[in-house]
C-alpha cells in the first residue's frame, strides 16, 4: 500500500502516484466507503488514450455507480485485471491491490495535496 | 341491499376515520386534506359539482352483470391469425393457483428478496427455461412484449455494437407490429432502418454498414431459413445480432444460440397465458455471455444468505433507471412477473418432453393442413413452416377470410391475394376441416380428406441439443405434485393477503375479488389483438367507456389505453410533445426539465423520446427550486421542449406553486409533463389537466388497482390535451382509430402517433378491474378513497413522528399520501441502517416500506386507504418498538454487531438450530410481539448478500445439491 500522504489527489476522489512519467490510479478509501461493495469494475484498453476530466470508466456498487475520470492527459500503459476479476479489492485495498490503472503522460495538472483532499473530505 | 362497494374497499369506517382525524386536529377529511392541497388548483374551481361524466356507483353485483353484458358483445371465434399471438391451453392448475390467486397476484416487485424467494425461484425458472430454448447464457425475468423487446434489442446492439453506423437492418418478413413500433421508436433516437428481405445467401456486402441486424424465426409469413450465414456476415463487419424466436419451435429448431445470434427475443403468450386481445403476456430477452449488463429490465440472480444458505434476489439493479437515470439500459422498470411466472411453470408442468409433444402436433396439424390444401389444388407458397402459412388466392382473400369467419375461424389477410394460417394447440380437425371448407376444398358431401402430413422443417435446422434439464423441469407431472409446488413457492412470499405492504409510491392498495372477476373469462380471455372488429364490440365499449372516466377524473381530453407499463406511458407522453413540436417546426426544442426528485425512469424515458435531460433543482423543503427553474428555462427558452413534473411529489408532498411551475414552462413555449404516479392522492380533489398539465400517463396498477402481480403486469395510460391527440399512440392494425374526445358534441378523435406496444390496447385483458374500479366507487367513492388515503398517511405521520422526523410536508405541515421517514439521524446516532429497519419489520410481519428512494437513508410509506385502522396501528407500534431496539442497541444493551436488527429477519432455522449465543433472546428474535405466535410469517432465508450475487452472477436455476445442507 502506498503512503497516503505521498499521494496526489483529484476532487473526484481520485489518488494518483507519479513515478516518472507515468501515473498510477486508483479511488480513494473514501470513495471506496461511499460507494459500498463493489461488484464491477470497467477499464478503458490498454493502449487508448484518455483526457484529464473525462469519463474512462466505471465502478459499479450494490446501491450505485461511480465514475471513474482520467487525472491526466495521456495514454493508458497499464490495467488492474486483478481489480476485474475481483472487484472487492477496490474495497478491501483500495491505496493498494485495488488501483485501477496506469496512465503515461507528458505534462502533469495541478492536483491536490494529501492535506488538501483531507479538508475536501472533511477528514 | 348490498353493503355499497366503497366500504369494502376503504379500510378505515366513520368510526376509526374521526379518532384519526383527532389525533391530528381535523373536524373532517374533507377539512383535511382541503388544508393540505393548494387551494389554487382544488377541482372546485374549475368545474361545477355535478358534472361528472361517472355514472352513480354501481353494487359489486351490478358491476358483475354490465361486464357480463360487456362481454356478451365479445365473440370469440376460433383465432387462426397467428402473427405472435396463439390460442393456448392454461393447465387449470396454474390458472387456479397462480392467475386467480392472490398470493401470486397482489405481491408487489421483489425488492425485498427474503420476502419474496417463491416468485424469484419461479422467475429464474422462467429465466432458465428461456435460456435454454433459445441456447443463449442470461436470460431476463421479461419483456413487455415481444415487440418492444425487439426495439430494446434494437438499443442493446447499438450500446454493445463497436459500429459507428447508424443503421439498423430490419428483416423483411417480421411481424407487421414489430415493423411499426421499431419505425416509430427509431425515428425519435436518429436510427436508420433498413428493411431488408433477407435471405440465407445475403452477403456482407449486400448488408452494407450497420450497428445490428434484426431476424424473425421463423418468419412472420412461416417461412424456415437459416440465418446462420447472415448473422456471421452481421458480425464479420462489427454489427450484433438479435433474432426474435418462437419458443415453441425452438422446441424443435436449432436455437439463436447456435445460430450465431447474440441476443434473442419474443413472447412467450403461447405458453399458457390467454390472448387477452393483445395482453398481458411476457416478453423476453436472452443474450450470450458477456452482455448481461446491457440486458434492460429485471434479472433474477443467485446469492447467499448470512447463514450461507443460496437465496434469490434481483441482480445488477443498479443497471435500471433508479440509479442510472438518464444513462440507465432502457426506461423499463417493470417486468410481466405474474405472465412470466404462468409461462415458466407451463414449462414446468410440460417438461421438455411435454412441449417437445406440443410442438410436434402443432407442426403435424399444420402439415396436415399443407397436405389437405394442396390435395385441393390451393397454392400454399413456399415448403418451409413451423405452425403457420401462407395461401395465395389471387383477388381472392377477403372473400375467403370472411367464409371462414362465417364458419367460427379468424384467418388473417396479408392482402388482396394472400392469406394466413396459423395453426397453435388448441386447433382440431374440425378446425381444419373448417379452414380447408372455405378455401372450396371439401369434397361432394362436405368431407375434407386429410392425407399425411407433409413436414415444414428444414433437416439441416433440426434441433440435436438438449433443454430443460433442471430437475424443476421434470418433477411436476401430477397435478397433484404442481399444485403443492405452487403452494410451496406461494407461501415463501409475503404478498397483500398476509398484511399490509406500506411501500410508498406503490400504491399497495386493495384488488377486490370483483375487479378481478372478468378478467379469466373467454369473452375477454380468448381474443386476438387482430380479430374483427365486429368480434370485439364489447372490448371497444368497455375500453371507450374506460377513456371517458379517465379523462373526466384528470381533466384532460383523450386518453390513449395503449401503453403497458408507466414506463411506456412516460415515453408515450414524450413522444407526442415530440411530435407536436415537430409538426409546429419547433424540432430543435429537445430540452426536457427534470427536478432533481424525479424517478429516474424519467430521465430515461426522456432520453428514448430524443431528448437531452436537464435537471432542476429542489430546494430544502424538497420542492421544485423556482429560482433555479427560472434559470433553467431562461438559459433553454428555444430549445425547452418539456418539465417533467410529479404531483404530488416524490417527496409525498403537495407543492404550493405547481401552477406557477406550468404557466413558467408554458410561457417559454414548452409543454408541461405531470407525471401520474401519485395520482392516488388527488382523485375527487385536483384535476392534473386543471391546473397545467399538457399530458400525463397513468398508473392503472397503482390508483386503478390492476394488482402488481409481483413486478407486472403494469397498464400505464396516456392521457392529454386535445392538441397532443394527433401524436398520441395510434397502431396500424387497430380496429379503429377513433376515441373518446372530451367535449359537448361527444366527438372522437383520431390518435396518429406510432404504437408504443405490440398490441393496440396494450393488455386490454386487465382493463376490466380498473373498469369495475370506477364504476363501483363512482365519482364520490374515489373521493372519499383518496381522502383516506391521505388521512392514513397524515396519521402514520403524525403518530411516528416524535420516533423518526418526518422529512417533508407542505401546508399546514400535511403530507400527501405518504410520508418519508428520516433514518439518517438514527443512523447516526445508533448505528442501525434503514437495512436492519426494514428486515426487522419481516421478522414483526410486515412488508418493509420503499427504502432510499427518493432519498438515501430514509423509508417512505404509503398505508393506502384500503387498510383498516387496526393494521395502520399495528405497524406503526411496531415501527415505535424497533425504534426502542435501535435505542438500546446505542444505549450499549446490545452490542452493535449482535441485535435483534443487526441480525434480521430471523428464519425458524436460525433460532432452533445450533447453541443460542446471541446477546438477546429467541423469543425477541422470532416473536418481539405475543400475537406472532399465533400467526407468523416466517421468512424462508436470512438477510441476503447483495454483493455476492453481482459478484458472482448466477441466473439461472442452481442445482439441488446448492440448497442441501
Amino acid at each position: 500500500m502506498a503512503d497516503k500522504t505521498e499521494l496526489q489527489y483529484t476532487a473526484e476522489h481520485e489518488w494518483v502516484l507519479v513515478d516518472g512519467d507515468t501515473a498510477l490510479v486508483g479511488i480513494t478509501a473514501y470513495a471506496a466507503d461511499k460507494l459500498g461493495d463493489v461488484v464491477f469494475v470497467e477499464l478503458p484498453a490498454v493502449g487508448s488514450s484518455v483526457a484529464a476530466g473525462t469519463v474512462v470508466g466505471e465502478i459499479e456498487s450494490t446501491k450505485s455507480v461511480g465514475e471513474l475520470f482520467a487525472p491526466v492527459n495521456g495514454t493508458v500503459v497499464e490495467t488492474n485485471d486483478a481489480v476485474v476479476d475481483s472487484p472487492e479489492l477496490v474495497n478491501s485495498d483500495p491505496f493498494g491491490a485495488g488501483w485501477l490503472l496506469k496512465v503515461s503522460f507528458t505534462e502533469l495538472p495541478t492536483l491536490l495535496s494529501y492535506s488538501e483532499y483531507s479538508a475536501l473530505v472533511g477528514e | 341491499m348490498s353493503q355499497p362497494f366503497t366500504q369494502r374497499h376503504i379500510g378505515t369506517d366513520a368510526d376509526a376515520q374521526s379518532r384519526m382525524l383527532a389525533t391530528l386536529g381535523y373536524d373532517s377529511v374533507g377539512d383535511l386534506v382541503n388544508a393540505a392541497v393548494p387551494e389554487t388548483i382544488h377541482v372546485d374551481r374549475f368545474r361545477t359539482a355535478g358534472d361528472s361524466a361517472l355514472p352513480p356507483a354501481a353494487t359489486e353485483r351490478e358491476a358483475i352483470e354490465e361486464l357480463r353484458a360487456l362481454a356478451g358483445r365479445n365473440t370469440v371465434k376460433r383465432s387462426m391469425i397467428g402473427l405472435g399471438y396463439y390460442d393456448t391451453i392454461t393447465p387449470a392448475v396454474i390458472k387456479r393457483n397462480v392467475f386467480e390467486n392472490p398470493s401470486w397476484y397482489t405481491a408487489y416487485t421483489p425488492y425485498q428478496p427474503e420476502i419474496s424467494q417463491g416468485r424469484l425461484e419461479a422467475l429464474i425458472n422462467f429465466q432458465t427455461m428461456v435460456a435454454d430454448l433459445t441456447g443463449l447464457a442470461t436470460a431476463n425475468a421479461s419483456m413487455l412484449d415481444e415487440a418492444t423487446a425487439v426495439v430494446e434489442g434494437m438499443l442493446l446492439t447499438r450500446r454493445a455494437s463497436k459500429s459507428a453506423s447508424h443503421r439498423f437492418i430490419v428483416d423483411a418478413d417480421a411481424l407487421p407490429q414489430t415493423h411499426a413500433l421499431l419505425a416509430s421508436r427509431a425515428a425519435a433516437l436518429g436510427i436508420e432502418l433498413a428493411v431488408t428481405d433477407l435471405q440465407a445467401d445475403t452477403t456482407a456486402a449486400e448488408l452494407g454498414d450497420h450497428f445490428g441486424i434484426f431476424v424473425q424465426y421463423p418468419a412472420a409469413s412461416g417461412r424456415v431459413w437459416n440465418p446462420a450465414a447472415v448473422i456471421a456476415a452481421a458480425q464479420s463487419q462489427g454489427a450484433l445480432a438479435v433474432v426474435a424466436a418462437d419458443l415453441l419451435a425452438l422446441t424443435l429448431l436449432s436455437s439463436p444460440g447456435e445460430l450465431g445470434a447474440d441476443v434473442a427475443v419474443g413472447t412467450s403468450q403461447r405458453f399458457g397465458v390467454p390472448m387477452g386481445f393483445g395482453g398481458p403476456h411476457a416478453g423476453y430477452m436472452a443474450v450470450r455471455k458477456g452482455l448481461e449488463r446491457q440486458l434492460p429490465g429485471r434479472l433474477v440472480g443467485v446469492s447467499v444468505d448470512a447463514a450461507g444458505h443460496p437465496a434469490y434476489r434481483l441482480s445488477l439493479q443498479v443497471r435500471e433507471q433508479h440509479i442510472r437515470r438518464d444513462k440507465a439500459t432502457s426506461n423499463i422498470c417493470t417486468a410481466q412477473v405474474l405472465l412470466a411466472v404462468m409461462a415458466g411453470m407451463y414449462a414446468v408442468y410440460h417438461g421438455p418432453d411435454g412441449l417437445k409433444k406440443i410442438a410436434t402436433e402443432v407442426h403435424e396439424s399444420a402439415g396436415r393442413l399443407v397436405a389437405a390444401l394442396r390435395a385441393a389444388g390451393v397454392d400454399v407458397v413456399g415448403d418451409t413452416f413451423f405452425d403457420t402459412i401462407r395461401v395465395s388466392v389471387p383477388s381472392r382473400a377477403a372473400e375467403i377470410v370472411a367464409r371462414a369467419a362465417g364458419a367460427g375461424v379468424n384467418l388473417h389477410q396479408v392482402d388482396a391475394d394472400l392469406v394466413g394460417i396459423a395453426v397453435d394447440e388448441t386447433t382440431t380437425s374440425r378446425d381444419l376441416t373448417a379452414v380447408v371448407a372455405a378455401f372450396g376444398g371439401q369434397d361432394a358431401f362436405g368431407q375434407v380428406e386429410f392425407g399425411a402430413p407433409v413436414t415444414g422443417l428444414p433437416g439441416e435446422l433440426a434441433r440435436t441439443s438438449g433443454y430443460l434439464g433442471h430437475p424443476v423441469f421434470n418433477t411436476h407431472r401430477s397435478e397433484t405434485s404442481m399444485m403443492r409446488y405452487l403452494k410451496r413457492l406461494a407461501d415463501f412470499d409475503y404478498a397483500l393477503d398476509r398484511g399490509m405492504i406500506p411501500l410508498g409510491s406503490c400504491t399497495m392498495k386493495l384488488n377486490a375479488a370483483t375487479e378481478m372477476e372478468a378478467v379469466s373469462w373467454p369473452e375477454f380471455g380468448g381474443l386476438h389483438p387482430f380479430a374483427p372488429q365486429v368480434d370485439v364490440e364489447g372490448y371497444l365499449e368497455l375500453i371507450r367507456q374506460l377513456e371517458t372516466w379517465l379523462t373526466d377524473v384528470t381533466g384532460y381530453d383523450t386518453v390513449s389505453l395503449q401503453p403497458n407499463a408507466g414506463s411506456q406511458g412516460e415515453l408515450a407522453g414524450l413522444l407526442a410533445i415530440r411530435g407536436y413540436h415537430h409538426a409546429n417546426g419547433d424540432a430543435d426544442r429537445t430540452v426536457c426539465l427534470i427536478p432533481s426528485s424525479a424517478h429516474g425512469t424519467n430521465a430515461a424515458s426522456a432520453v428514448l423520446a430524443g431528448m437531452r435531460v436537464v435537471v432542476v433543482a429542489c430546494d430544502d423543503l424538497g420542492n421544485v427550486d423556482l429560482v433555479d427553474l427560472r434559470a433553467k428555462i431562461a438559459e433553454h427558452a428555444d430549445s425547452l421542449a418539456a418539465l417533467m413534473i410529479t404531483y404530488p411529489s416524490t417527496h409525498g408532498v403537495y407543492e404550493h406553486e405547481v401552477g406557477t411551475i406550468c404557466r413558467a414552462v408554458h410561457d417559454a413555449g414548452g409543454q408541461v409533463y405531470v407525471d401520474g404516479a401519485n395520482l392516488n392522492a388527488l382523485l375527487g380533489f385536483a384535476r392534473y389537466g386543471d391546473f397545467g398539465g399538457d399530458v400525463s400517463h397513468l398508473n392503472l396498477h397503482k390508483t386503478f388497482c390492476i394488482p402488481h402481480g409481483g413486478g407486472g403486469p403494469g397498464v400505464g395510460p396516456v392521457a392529454a390535451k386535445a392538441h397532443l391527440a394527433p401524436f398520441l399512440p395510434g397502431h396500424p392494425l387497430a380496429q379503429s382509430d377513433q376515441h373518446y374526445l372530451h367535449s359537448d358534441a361527444g366527438d372522437t378523435v383520431v390518435h396518429g402517433g406510432g404504437p408504443v406496444s405490440a398490441a393496440p390496447y396494450g393488455s386490454p385483458s386487465i382493463l376490466p378491474i380498473s373498469w369495475a374500479y370506477v364504476r363501483m366507487m363512482g365519482a364520490e367513492g374515489l373521493r372519499e378513497a383518496t381522502g383516506a388515503a391521505v388521512l392514513a398517511a397524515n396519521y402514520v405521520a403524525k403518530r411516528l413522528e416524535e420516533h423518526y422526523p418526518v422529512l417533508y410536508a407542505g401546508d399546514n405541515g400535511l403530507v400527501a399520501h405518504e410520508c418519508i421517514l428520516d433514518l439518517r439521524p438514527l443512523t447516526e446516532a445508533t448505528g442501525v441502517s434503514v437495512d436492519d429497519v426494514a428486515k426487522r419489520l419481516v421478522d414483526y410481519g410486515f412488508h418493509a416500506p420503499t427504502m432510499s428512494f427518493p432519498v438515501s437513508g430514509t423509508l417512505m410509506i404509503e398505508p393506502t386507504e384500503s387498510e383498516d385502522l387496526g393494521e395502520i396501528d399495528r405497524f406503526v407500534e411496531a415501527m415505535i418498538a424497533i425504534k426502542a431496539e435501535a435505542d438500546a442497541v446505542a444505549a450499549g444493551t446490545w452490542p452493535a454487531d449482535d441485535n435483534p436488527l443487526h441480525n434480521a429477519p430471523h428464519t425458524a432455522q436460525s433460532v432452533i438450530e445450533g447453541e443460542w449465543t446471541h446477546a438477546y433472546d429467541r423469543e425477541t428474535a422470532v416473536y418481539p410481539v405475543r400475537s406472532l405466535i399465533r400467526g407468523k410469517y416466517w421468512p424462508p432465508v436470512r438477510r441476503i448478500d447483495n454483493a455476492y450475487g453481482d459478484r458472482h452472477l448466477v441466473c439461472a436455476c442452481p442445482p439441488p445439491e446448492a440448497f442441501a445442507d
